[in-house]
């Protein structure tokens, strides 16, 4: 999606790297949600939530299917108004202000297309609401259309477009008065899976372009890794963390983030041993020790989670050097072959299944691990996270 | 599935057809007759028709008709419109239930009584009866027939598509004017057309509600049939029958050219 980039430009990637105001104590955020709680009858969609969002971000809101991300989205919007906490874009309290006055614009989940409308007037729509200029009107259409590709359907109406030229038309719309901010609400959502991950790009980059910041809801979480510099995880109407994609990933704050996205082996157990840098848990029924670096600070004694990737455990015929660390012996149970890579599910003597990835990097095997086979697995003291909550 | 006709069905089907078709058959037929007598035929003649365009308490009655249902079904069409609009958005407000079920009543209430109590309130108020009471009581029961018509059709609206147009800095007067109003254009019109046709042919309320010199075609055509039946008020009716039947083929041909289109549409949208 990027083939108008000439060679001697950047990626887009250069650029997203450098971007990190959430770490300098200086930046100014542009969106502020203080404490906001918005409550239907005596139902609480959203929880005393804070959350704060930067000029140029794109920032991704990710929870399950009635978590309350559209209800935060349209009380950003100003569909709805918080039951209490305030919301600030741009320094300004957005309390009584009605969505006609709000310097924010939405790409709805449904589109919502205006059907008696072509799709030049569906984009000129909210230029028109500006009093802008007719020339001026006409120009910023035609670049719009130009910018989603879709010159040739201009004096189409919607029901005679595809529904992913109805996603570019919902976008077009949406940034065609240039907001500060883009409040989109699943905008891949009803597309099919080769065009979702196409159009991720084709967002990106367009994000990139106009230089706006990019508030958008998703379930899917391949989805919100690909597409933003930060995303908030939410539960129940609460935040359970913010945090760029890799550091959701890598170091999840809970057990429900690690658990939420990606897959993950998730043992409990208690605090053996601490010192050194380095922590032993014993996890219980297994009587199996894992030694791992100190990320957090524990007391010995204390219960605790473990949480480990499938791609970080190494699976084998081979007893490891150390058995007695990290390292658990069983029976091949399962193996999923996706192609890229394959995952075992290897089940101890305990009846624990353990998921271990491994990346098919050559395209054939001599003697692979098959079904039945017994096996050891085993991991190194940084592939895991410790977690207490 | 059997689907042979037998001659059972056939039978009733034909009986049916004619009980619904015969007496507009003649009336029609003999809307042509030479003959003053409406019983007797006696050769094709459009004479009734020349002379009914030279009976000019007809002509007046008919221009009153027109008058009456032009302006009634517009006032109850945007009358019924807004009742429609607050019955389906403001679904909490107190008394909703009574509001509701006071919109449909007047649909099943006996004729004679709205047109009783009307009369009773004109004068009551002391107001005289004529044109304006009767355009004022055909407003009063049309207007729920209208809000019935256009509520269907709010119900199924995408509420998303005003607060897409609120989002790009639509007021919320302009939303309505802009997006609603276009949206659910065809259900108003249906409104405006169910109750410029019943206002057509309403005589009881009207009976009840006019005064002297305000009298419609059904009217005109009653009070002159107790008098006797003349091919004059079959060649009058076999004119309206025309009308409606020409509105009726015409609203159906449009229809069925829309579903037409956008299914055709659909399917070229989904082909690219
Ligand atoms: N207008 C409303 N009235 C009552 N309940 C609502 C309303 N809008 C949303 N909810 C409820 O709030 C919860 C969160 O909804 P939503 O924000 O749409 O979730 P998500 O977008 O995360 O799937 C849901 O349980 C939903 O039923
Ligand atoms: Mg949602």
């Amino acid at each position: 999606m990027n083939g108008n980039a000439g060679a001697n430009m950047k990626s887009l990637g250069s650029f997203r790297r450098k971007f990190a105001p959430w770490n300098d104590p200086q930046a100014k955020p542009f969106i502020a949600i203080e404490n906001v709680t918005k409550k239907f009858a005596d139902f609480t969609a959203v929880d005393d939530l804070s959350l704060t969002i930067f000029n140029r971000e794109f920032f991704a809101l990710l929870g399950a299917s009635g978590c309350g991300k559209s209800t935060l989205l349209r009380m950003l919007a100003g569909f709805e108004e918080p039951t209490a906490g305030r919301i600030l874009i741009d320094g300004q309290d957005m309390r009584g202000i009605p969505p006609y006055k709000r310097p924010v614009n939405m790409m709805f989940q449904s589109y919502a297309l205006f059907p008696h409308m072509t799709v030049e007037g569906n984009i000129a729509f909210g230029l028109k609401q500006d009093g802008m200029a007719k020339g001026d009107i006409e120009a910023r259409v035609a670049e719009m259309l130009k910018l989603v590709k879709l010159e040739r359907f201009a004096k189409r109406k919607p029901h005679q477009l595809s529904g992913g030229q109805r996603q570019r038309v919902a976008l077009a719309r949406a940034v065609a008065k240039r907001p500060k901010v883009l409040l989109l609400d699943e905008p891949l959502g009803a597309l099919d899976k080769k065009l979702r991950e196409e159009t991720q790009f084709e967002l990106m980059d367009l994000q990139m372009k106009l230089g706006l910041t990019f508030v958008v809801v998703t379930h899917d979480q391949e989805e919100a890794m690909t597409m933003a510099d930060r995303i908030a995880v939410m539960d129940k109407g609460k935040v359970m963390q913010v945090a760029t994609p890799a550091e959701v990933y890598e170091a999840p704050n809970s057990k429900f983030v690690a658990d939420f996205i990606g897959n993950v082996n998730m043992f409990e157990g208690r605090t053996a041993a601490v010192g050194n840098g380095k922590i032993d848990i014993a996890v219980a029924p297994e009587n199996f020790t894992i030694r791992t670096d100190a990320t957090k600070t524990c007391s010995v004694g204390q219960p605790v989670g473990f949480a480990i990737r499938p791609e970080k455990i190494r699976i084998s015929r081979q007893q490891p050097v150390d058995p007695s660390i990290n390292s658990a012996f069983g029976e091949m149970w399962d193996i999923a072959y996706f192609g890229d890579m394959t995952v075992f599910h290897v089940k101890l003597e305990s009846g624990r299944i353990i998921k271990a990835a491994s990346l098919n990097a050559v395209r054939t095997v001599e003697d692979p691990l098959s079904y039945d086979d017994m096996v050891w697995v085993n991991f190194d003291a940084d592939a895991g996270i410790v977690l207490t909550s | 599935m059997n689907t042979t006709w037998s001659r059972f069905n056939i039978a009733s089907l034909v009986l049916g057809f004619a009980f619904l078709y015969l007496p507009i058959v003649l009336l029609v037929v003999f809307s042509f007759n030479e003959s003053r007598l409406v019983t007797v035929w006696a050769g094709f003649s459009t004479k009734w028709y020349v002379s009914l365009f030279h009976n000019q308490s007809f002509i007046d009655a008919a221009w009153v008709t027109i008058r009456v249902g032009l302006v009634s079904a517009t006032v109850a069409t945007i009358l019924g419109t807004l009742g429609a609009l607050a019955m389906t958005r403001y679904t909490r407000f107190r008394g909703r239930l009574l509001f509701s079920a006071m919109i449909y009543a007047p649909l099943v209430m006996p004729e004679v009584i709205t047109g009783l109590s009307m009369l009773l309130l004109f004068v009551a108020l002391g107001f005289d009866r004529g044109l304006w009471t009767m355009i004022l009581a055909h407003i009063t029961f049309s207007m729920c027939f209208v809000a019935v018509v256009v509520q269907s059709r709010l119900v199924t609206f995408d509420r998303s598509l005003e607060e897409a147009a609120m989002d790009l800095g639509a007021t919320p007067v302009t939303t309505f004017f802009k997006v609603t109003l276009p949206v659910i254009l065809p259900a108003v019109v249906s409104g405006w057309m169910l109750a410029f046709t019943l206002s057509l042919d309403d005589l009881v309320i009207s009976s009840f509600t006019s005064g002297p010199g305000a009298t419609t075609l059904p009217m005109r055509i009653y009070s002159q049939v107790r008098l006797g039946v003349t091919p004059e008020i079959n060649a009058a009716c076999t004119m309206l029958i025309a009308i409606v039947t020409v509105g009726v083929i015409i609203a159906s041909i449009a229809n069925k050219r829309r579903e037409v289109q956008k299914a055709r549409d659909e399917q070229a949208a989904a082909r690219n």
